[in-house]
């Protein structure tokens, strides 16, 4: 390895981190988010290329050939998926992208232990804390990813899994870590090591098991955040900086989307990594019934939309979940042509991603400039003709605000209720994943449409078109 | 089951009950029609109409022993006793302000139906038949101000100089007074309002008009009429009416308080202080009048030159609209009466629409209905007086402070002792982290997705550790580096890929 070739690695790693940084700011804003993610490939070309540099220059044949396989193979396995991933899958999709960081990240630490490369006798006991760290943060991030991977795809209950004592657990987990960690360090010993992986394996599996499957918003951001901290730990195992600076961007912003996860369900983050809504469910009174609901039919729906002069749309996961966002983006073009105001309202917790929501919107070609955000929109409900509520439930619960013993008490919602009427559309009269009961749909003003959200919509658009002539008129 | 649309014998009336396009609606819910001889000819209905629209003309006894009697006016006592055993009579009986009449129809072994009762509640809007003629005495009363005003409602820049335009003052804006607010508006006066209920303000605004508050703290009503108010908001609004009465070329009321005296709005005083050829419509004359000196029925002039109109039969001034609108409420009620579409009238007194218009029925009394209450607020019953427990776990002010500064020395401390090259990594990380807070706090919401899947892709650079590994001579690290490597290009590689398929398809209108 020359200096020559070492010194240009380590100014295209600069490069390189001022790339991933241009990337992300790209994506603040829809005009520059296409060129940001180019910056971001440009930038892992040129660290791919310039580590490809100082590994032809330093290993055998062997080494670089199993280099250009993995990354062949990988990059298809990639790419492949990549393409064919459905847009409401998207969140299963990135929990299991974020598990391989992870496990990338404690096979790093793993060959860190074994490599035994000579090291300056002061920075060995650094060295092996550093091991430690590393293998830790991933394994946590690999199988809390893995779990979060199979309640989103449903191979596991989404329902959160109670064990007695389980806070306990999880901090027995921390304190025996930082216990092994002084052990390694002290007597570094293979055994150590495999003992803190299991730990970490065992501790990231239970986190994310006990959360329920409406909090994936946080949880899913969490990971993104400790798939970044992963990555910084192998840096400073490493002594690269780029690992430190890009996992430290990753990790922030990971941190940033929980934060705002978080406030939008007015909850810390604390009480969402250690005990949600689902534990806490009311046993009350105030699970009984508010009152009689209005029920509505697509013909009487359709009719409403017909003589409206504004109406906007708040989608929730049950959107995503009935598929149904086809049909309401042709519902809203339909309703458009007719010169009707039609805007999309989004919660920040709707659906199982940050964002969710507006990717699948924009799947079914719904122009982003009238898909709005919860401050932009909730304004505007008083003075709007229709909401259509579609599969979301505790994100337009008036509970939220007005009754403060409420468990979803202080959440910021969507205040449909103040619209000239609500139509939701639901399968059933249950409560939502909060198991709050929802008085929105007793109120004079709202009717519940009930069914499978794709087919009422699609129902709706067909009454729509036949009786388009007269009711313009 | 037959229907029959009878010809009205109240003095004054130009209305009817059906028009040949509701009487083709009637027939597809499976009634037969029978139309009196003539009904419709004082609002432009001739027979001809109805025949050919498929009702049959008949003479007054076969219109009135129907099995329903759509009427428009409460029947008169020779007209009662035409009614059939058991028939229907569905008409503005107006059972609140005349007692007797609901005295004389619980005597008789019929069911009557009183259209102005539907509740105000968002299902029986279509059947509102206050509505329905509020909206039209709304647009008649600026048509008749027009036509005894002596200038232009449009302000012009003539060759003979510069018109200026009316100023018009519509007190009241519920159904009559928007209608006449964009009437007004329309051409092309200056419209002000006022309504004692704030949440107008952006009704009158979106028809062209400008709110004027009264600023006194008003109550929100239940039943989704404007209640009386408090005497102090009286004072204010006297003051504005007074303040506005000298300014306005017309002024418009609209304050009709359901089974009440009309609330006086506009003193003698008020109206003296206007200019000479201002004109004054009060839509609550029939009631009392909003105005002083309004005669009910009459067009009066004032001393000061002030015309005062007091019609009472604006939306009889447009017949052929009134009864259309009239006839639709009708048959958006007889749709909701028959379930089945066949010509079978069912009435079903657990459904508070046809529970609140019933007022009597062979015999019963019903009237009056009880109360249905509009924005129904939710049961109180989980409402406790305890505090709120706090969901949030957060850490109080001081609690945050002193741990950002236990942060802050702690890293002092390990920077400063950590042999080097630590204390650089340091500095990279936090000033990362930094950077990373104030890039992604910038992120446009909808853009959350694609940024997860590139900081995903981007913290697959871990790939450079692993490929360092390979370089080292050893067979376990190389398989495990190449493994490590493998994982990671599927993120890399998949990660970027998922991004430029999702923002590609973003797009702006």
């Amino acid at each position: 390895m020359t200096d020559v070739t070492a010194a240009i690695a380590a100014a295209a790693y600069v490069v390189a981190a001022i790339l991933f940084i241009l990337a992300l700011a790209g994506l603040s804003k829809h005009e520059t988010a296409r060129a940001g993610v180019v910056y971001g490939m440009a930038g892992m070309a040129i660290a791919i290329l310039a580590t490809l540099a100082l590994v032809i220059e330093g290993s055998t044949w062997a080494g670089i050939v199993i280099l250009i396989v993995a990354l062949i193979v990988g990059g298809t396995i990639g790419l492949i998926r990549a393409a064919k991933v459905q847009m409401t899958g998207m969140p299963q999709f990135i929990a299991l992208m974020h598990s391989f960081v992870g496990l990338a990240a404690v096979l790093i630490g793993w060959n860190g232990y074994l490599e035994s490369a000579p090291i300056a006798s002061d920075l060995v006991g650094v060295h092996r804390a550093e091991i430690f760290i590393g293998v830790f943060i991933g394994a946590v991030t690999f199988t809390g990813s893995i779990v979060a991977f199979l309640k989103l795809s449903a191979r596991m209950k989404s329902a959160p899994l109670v064990l007695p004592g389980r806070n306990a657990l999880n901090i027995a987990a921390l304190v025996l870590f930082v216990a092994v960690t002084v052990w390694f360090v002290i007597t570094p010993a293979l055994w150590l090591l495999i003992v803190v992986t299991v730990i970490a394996l065992l501790l990231g599996w239970h986190l994310v098991a006990s959360i329920g499957g409406g909090d994936m918003p946080v949880v899913i951001s969490m990971l993104n955040s400790y798939s970044g901290w992963a990555a910084a730990a192998s840096g400073f195992l490493l002594d690269n900086d780029l690992l430190i600076i890009t996992g430290a961007l990753v990790g922030s912003s990971g941190a940033y989307l929980s934060y705002i996860m978080c406030k939008a369900m007015n909850r810390s983050f604390l009480s969402v990594i250690f005990g949600g809504y689902g534990i806490a469910a009311p046993s009350k009174g105030a699970a009984e019934e508010t009152g009689e609901y209005h029920e509505t039919t697509v013909v009487e729906t359709a009719q409403l939309l017909a003589n409206a002069t504004s109406v906007i749309i708040t989608p929730g996961f049950g959107m995503a979940v009935a598929q149904a966002q086809y049909p309401v983006a042709e519902l809203a073009r339909s309703l458009r042509s007719r010169g009707i105001e039609v805007r999309f309202g989004i919660h920040p917790v709707a659906g199982r991603l940050p964002g969710h929501m507006n990717v699948l919107l924009a799947e079914a070609r719904v122009p982003y400039d009238i898909v709005l955000e919860l401050d932009e929109i909730n304004e505007d409900f008083p003075g709007t003709s229709v909401v259509l509520v579609i599969g979301a439930n505790d994100t337009v619960n008036p509970a939220a605000t007005e009754e403060p013993n409420s468990p979803i008490a202080g959440m910021p919602v969507l205040e449909v209720w103040k619209a000239d009427d609500v139509v939701v559309f639901k399968r059933s009269m249950a409560s939502g994943y909060a198991g709050v009961p929802n008085p929105l749909f007793y109120r004079d003003n709202a009717h519940m449409l009930f069914g499978d959200a794709k087919v009422r919509v699609e129902e709706i658009i067909r009454v729509l078109a036949e009786t388009g002539a007269r009711v313009t008129g | 089951m037959r229907i029959g649309i009878v010809a009205e014998s109240a003095v004054g009336e130009t209305r009817v009950s059906a028009t040949p396009s509701t009487v083709r609606q009637l027939l597809k819910l499976g009634y037969e029609v029978v139309v009196q001889t003539g009904a419709g000819s004082p609002s432009s209905y001739p027979d001809v109409g109805y025949t050919a629209a498929g009702g049959r003309i008949v003479d007054k006894n076969t219109a009135w022993g129907s099995d329903v009697v759509l009427s428009v006016n409460a029947p008169g006592d020779d007209e009662l006793s035409l009614l059939a055993s058991g028939a229907t009579l569905v008409s503005w009986l107006g059972p609140g302000l005349n007692p007797e009449m609901v005295e004389k129809l619980v005597a008789l072994p019929i069911t009557a139906l009183s259209v102005d009762t539907v509740p105000r509640i968002s299902r029986a809007q279509t059947m509102d038949v206050l509505s329905s003629t509020a909206n039209i005495a709304g647009y008649r009363a600026v048509i008749e101000a027009a036509n005894e005003f002596g200038r232009f409602f449009t302000g012009q820049v003539t060759a003979a100089g510069k018109v200026p335009p009316a100023k018009v003052l519509v007190a009241g804006a519920g159904v009559a007074g928007l209608a006449a607010i964009g009437a007004a508006s329309a051409l092309g006066a200056i419209v002000r309002a006022t309504d004692p209920r704030p949440e107008v303000a952006d009704q009158v605004r979106s028809i062209g008009g400008t709110y004027l508050a009264v600023e006194v703290d008003v109550e929100q009503s239940s039943d989704g009429y404007a209640k009386a108010t408090s005497a102090d908001f009286d004072a204010a609004a006297a003051r504005l009416y007074a303040a506005q009465a000298t300014d306005v070329d017309i002024i418009i009321t609209t304050a009709n308080i359901p089974g009440r005296r009309a609330p006086v709005l506009i003193t003698s005083e008020d109206v003296a202080s206007m200019r000479s050829g201002s004109v004054i419509v009060d839509l609550a004359a029939a009631n009392g009048g909003n105005v002083e000196g309004t005669v009910p029925g009459e067009k009066t002039l004032t001393s000061n030159g002030v015309t005062i109109i007091g019609y009472t039969d604006l939306a009889r001034r447009l017949p052929a609209q009134a009864s259309q609108l009239y006839g639709q409420n009708l048959v958006n009620l007889l749709t909701l009466l028959t379930p089945g579409k066949d010509g079978n009238l069912v009435l079903d007194l657990d459904d508070v629409i046809q529970r609140a218009i019933t007022v009597a029925r062979n015999g019963e009394r019903l009237y009056p209905p009880p109360p249905v209450s509009v924005s129904a607020a939710p049961s109180t019953v989980a409402v406790q007086t305890q505090a709120p427990t706090p969901q949030n776990r957060s850490f109080s002010a001081g609690a945050r402070g002193a741990l950002i500064a236990v942060g802050l020395a702690a890293l002092l401390a390990l920077v400063s002792f950590a042999p080097p090259p630590l204390p650089q990594h340091f500095t990279v990380l936090i000033l990362a982290i930094v950077i990373g807070f104030y890039v992604i706090g910038k992120v446009h919401h909808a853009l959350h997705t694609p940024l997860m899947s590139v900081t995903n892709a981007i913290s697959g650079v871990v790939v450079v550790g692993a490929m360092l590994q390979l370089a080292i001579d050893n067979p376990v690290t190389r398989i495990i580096g190449g493994v490590a490597v493998l994982l990671v290009s599927i993120n890399i590689f998949g990660g970027f890929a998922v991004t430029r398929r999702m923002l590609g398809m973003f797009r702006k209108d």
